[in-house]
């Protein structure tokens, strides 16, 4: 078990979140420091935590998909349905309980219809969530009637930018997602099917898996998991803003699924790498940020970073060096 | 085979895919004016003879001889200057654009630079009346039936190439009617000197077109003769390398004790797939199923094992009606598949071998009942161990495992979720002696063991030697069950060749 740990600490994915920390350390002498204030801890590590927990909670429920083979292009819009839906419902009385609650709901409903299109329909998955990519985001500005809807609900808020144990929310509720799929997918046969769906379904389904009851879990977890992401994101700005809420975060879940080593070919997948992923995004953002060079900069560094990932994972890549660098053996 | 004369001929070709040899020292000569089938069982090499003739591989050795002329194929366009076109199963043409547009891709004449659509499509319109067609150019290709695009593919080839006609399993979607309209151009094309190579699974098209054939088995060249001179046997006993003469009635063993009737399919079959069929198993007993590729065998395993579903007739399971709509149906009665195609069907290439063998069982368990790692490794090594399966270790991927490692392998995936039926098509085929030896001995001894097994196989010293009954398929229907001394290759190669009115 302990070495298990130890082995997974030595990850391709571990070393580049470090290299990336030191990086930012280098440039930023201040990065590590960590202080203690009004209850809760402040720093740019903490910030990275904070603002690295929307598109690590996306991850996680991507990481599913993407290993059955898939890909959903719908979670931004979902996020935006899901923070319309809860700021609307609180601005119109309810109280805050029912409007996350309702919220979840759109979001797993969403998610299952995606899995309704790739597993019962059999439409490419790229496609299928193009839909609700596209529809989702209409609908949420239907629901806000075209305003970013803003409220002063306690509770919202408090999901979106309290503290817990000193720790930022948003983290805090990332880090439980993270044990609990980790712990659903790994402790339960999940994983094994998943991987099997991915790798050979045809094979999968002559072995006695039930496929497609799998992609309705994994699409609807993926889109719960957007909706968790977007009640974060509103609760932090205090309001619902349908047109930018999880605007292209879709494209950043996907990239810390592909940097934790999951690849879009589906199979082996890593719930936690997924989440280093997120991590390591987000501390180049935040980086350059703290740094001072200017924000364009991010998009170039993200591009580079996507062409490293996608050179090492390239089959070119895996004739020269024979220990594939981006794929681990046996995961448990 | 070197007098001229020949519109295309491979000498000596033989070609090594890393260790396998695919093809060896095979000749192959098509005359104008003929229509020259090539006939062989799956992995004989007859697609990688083609893929040589038409560019698409080099040959390892021999020589590609283009009327006369020694040529080097670089690509298909290159075979395509020489004059030889090629149509295969799916038709690759494209859907979405106008018959006139997949006539003249690639080669559409042009007025001032811009495609001149007007003269594309009567010239289309001329070209499709030779084939006997009455469509629109301009329509979109899609829209028309299956049997139509292959006749635009073939004129398609002919237009561009216009020596040498490569027709592979172009009749495998088509009904009769429609393959009685492509045998007429087939003929129609013959008469103005074409070459044709035609390459299907049916014997009966066979006779119908071709004027000679050639047999391939284990990529080596069996036999090239003209078919006047050929019965139906000849070629079946050609192909399955059985000769008829030597074989008598084999002493048959004394009839095993047969246990009680274990399954039994009544009436069952699906449209389009098979013939409704007739068939109880014993347990302890293995039934033998016997037939030509495409004669429906691996069709009637689907649908035993609910991967397809069967839309007429009922199944009974130890006495009691089941129903068997998909594999899960299937494996809570105890069933168990190992599908033919290994690598597209059974094996998860990427997981381990011990995932590979538990996932069935951790199937059947369900999603909350995990077998954990050791439990998972236990399993795996006692089943590994009993299948003899060679892997330096149960977590490498079964991908890096020899093909007989994997069949054994699955086989084991079923043998740990403790069936009763074993479903087993095509088990031995392209693995080594010894894995191929090791999977017969497991047979033997699951059906001493008392399970019930269905197993096909084109290898018939090895059918005849573990079945008790044998079951011949032919044209998607069962044909014939062969019992006591019926069972040897004669009777076998008989039955898969005759006709319903004899022929020759």
């Amino acid at each position: 078990m302990m070495r298990r740990f130890l082995s997974a600490l030595a990850s391709p994915q571990v070393i580049a979140l470090v290299g990336v920390l030191l990086i930012n350390w280098l440039l930023f002498p201040n990065f590590f420091r960590i202080t203690w204030q009004d209850g809760r801890l402040f720093g740019s590590v903490i910030d990275v935590l904070n603002r690295g927990a929307p598109v690590a909670i996306l991850a996680i429920g991507m990481v599913g998909v993407i290993a059955t083979k898939g890909v959903d292009l719908s979670v931004g819009a979902v996020m935006a349905m899901a923070g319309a839906v809860a700021a609307t419902m609180v601005v119109a009385g309810y109280p805050a309980p029912v409007a996350v609650a309702a919220a979840l709901t759109v979001g797993l409903l969403c998610g299952l219809w995606n899995g309704f299109l790739v597993a019962v329909l059999d439409i490419q998955p790229i496609v299928a969530t193009l839909v609700l990519m596209v529809a989702g985001r209409g609908i949420a500005q239907l629901i806000t009637e075209g305003f970013i809807v803003t409220f002063n609900d306690p509770l919202l808020i408090f999901i979106g930018t309290g503290s817990f144990l000193g720790l930022p929310m948003a983290a805090v509720i990332a880090i439980c997602l993270l044990i609990l799929v980790t712990l659903l997918v790994r402790r339960t046969a999940l994983g094994l099917f998943i991987e099997a769906v991915g790798v050979n379904r045809a094979a999968a389904s002559l072995a006695g898996i039930r496929s497609r009851m799998l992609l309705f879990l994994v699409y609807g977890l993926s889109g719960l998991c957007a909706a968790i992401a977007g009640i974060i994101v509103a609760g932090d700005i205090r309001g619902a803003d349908a047109n930018n809420a999880g605007l292209w975060l879709e494209l950043d879940a996907i990239l810390a699924v592909v940097i934790g080593g999951t690849s879009l070919l589906g199979g082996r997948f890593s719930v936690p790498l997924a989440v280093v992923g997120a991590i390591i995004i987000q501390a180049m953002n935040t980086g350059i940020l703290v740094s001072g060079f200017p924000p364009e900069f991010n998009l170039i560094v993200k591009a580079a970073l996507i062409f490293l990932v996608l050179i090492i994972q390239s089959p070119m890549a895996s004739r020269l060096v024979p220990t594939r660098l981006m794929t681990r053996e046996g995961s448990k | 085979m070197a007098e001229a004369g020949y519109a295309l001929e491979a000498r000596g070709i033989t070609k090594v895919f890393g260790l396998h040899v695919a093809l060896d020292n095979v000749d192959f000569g098509l005359r104008p004016g003929e229509v020259h089938a090539l006939l062989g069982e799956n992995g004989a090499g007859k697609s990688t003879l083609i893929k040589i003739l038409t560019g698409a591989y080099q040959p390892t050795l021999g020589q590609v001889v283009a009327e006369g002329v020694p040529v080097t194929l670089e690509n298909p366009q290159q075979a395509q200057k020489y004059g030889i076109g090629t149509v295969y199963q799916e038709v690759n043409l494209l859907p979405n654009r106008s018959v006139a547009e997949n006539l003249f891709l690639g080669h559409q004449p042009t007025r001032f630079g811009l495609v001149h659509r007007r003269k594309m499509e009567q010239d289309s319109r001329v070209i499709l009346k030779r084939y006997g067609l009455d469509i629109d150019p301009a329509s979109e290709l899609g829209a028309h039936s299956v049997a139509v695009q292959q006749i635009v593919a073939i004129a398609r080839a002919v237009e561009l190439s216009g020596k040498v006609l490569i027709l592979d399993e172009p009749t495998a979607s088509l009904d009769r009617n429609e393959v009685e309209r492509l045998f007429e151009i087939i003929r129609d094309l013959k008469s103005q000197g074409l070459a044709i190579v035609f390459i299907t699974h049916f014997l009966d098209q066979v006779f119908a077109v071709a004027d000679r054939v050639t047999i391939l088995r284990n990529g080596k060249l069996i036999e090239t003769r003209a078919l006047d001179d050929m019965t139906r046997t000849d070629v079946v006993r050609l192909m399955l390398g059985k000769d008829v003469a030597f074989s008598g009635a084999t002493a048959v063993e004394d009839a095993r004790p047969l246990g009680d009737v274990l399954v039994e399919f009544k009436n069952y079959g699906r449209k389009r797939s098979v013939h409704p069929f007739n068939i109880s198993i014993h347990k302890g007993e293995v039934v033998g199923v016997a037939g030509l590729l495409g004669s429906g065998r691996t069709e009637m395993a689907r649908i035993m094992f609910g991967a397809d579903a069967a839309d007429e007739g009922s199944v009974t399971v130890a006495g009691k009606p089941a129903s068997i709509a998909r594999p899960t149906d299937a494996i809570a009665h105890g069933f168990g598949f190992c599908p033919e195609d290994r690598k597209a069907e059974g094996i998860f290439g990427d997981l381990s071998v011990r995932e590979n063998i538990v996932i069935a069982l951790q199937g059947k368990l369900g999603w909350f009942s995990a077998l954990n790692r050791d439990e998972q490794m236990e399993i795996a090594g006692k089943f590994g161990e009993a299948m003899d399966i060679r892997a330096a270790s149960l977590d490498m991927p079964i991908k890096l495992l020899s093909g007989g490692n994997q069949q054994k392998a699955i086989l084991s995936r079923w043998l740990a979720t403790d069936p009763d039926f074993l479903i087993l098509d095509e088990p031995t085929r392209g693995i080594d002696v010894g894995a191929h030896a090791e999977i017969v001995r497991t047979i033997n001894r699951l059906r001493d063991e008392g399970l019930a097994l269905v197993v096909i196989s084109s290898e018939l010293d090895e059918v005849v030697a573990y079945s008790s009954r044998i079951v011949v398929m032919r044209d998607r229907e069962m044909v014939a069950e062969l019992n006591g001394e019926n069972i040897n290759p004669g009777v076998i190669v008989q039955a898969i060749a005759n006709h319903r009115e004899p022929a020759a």
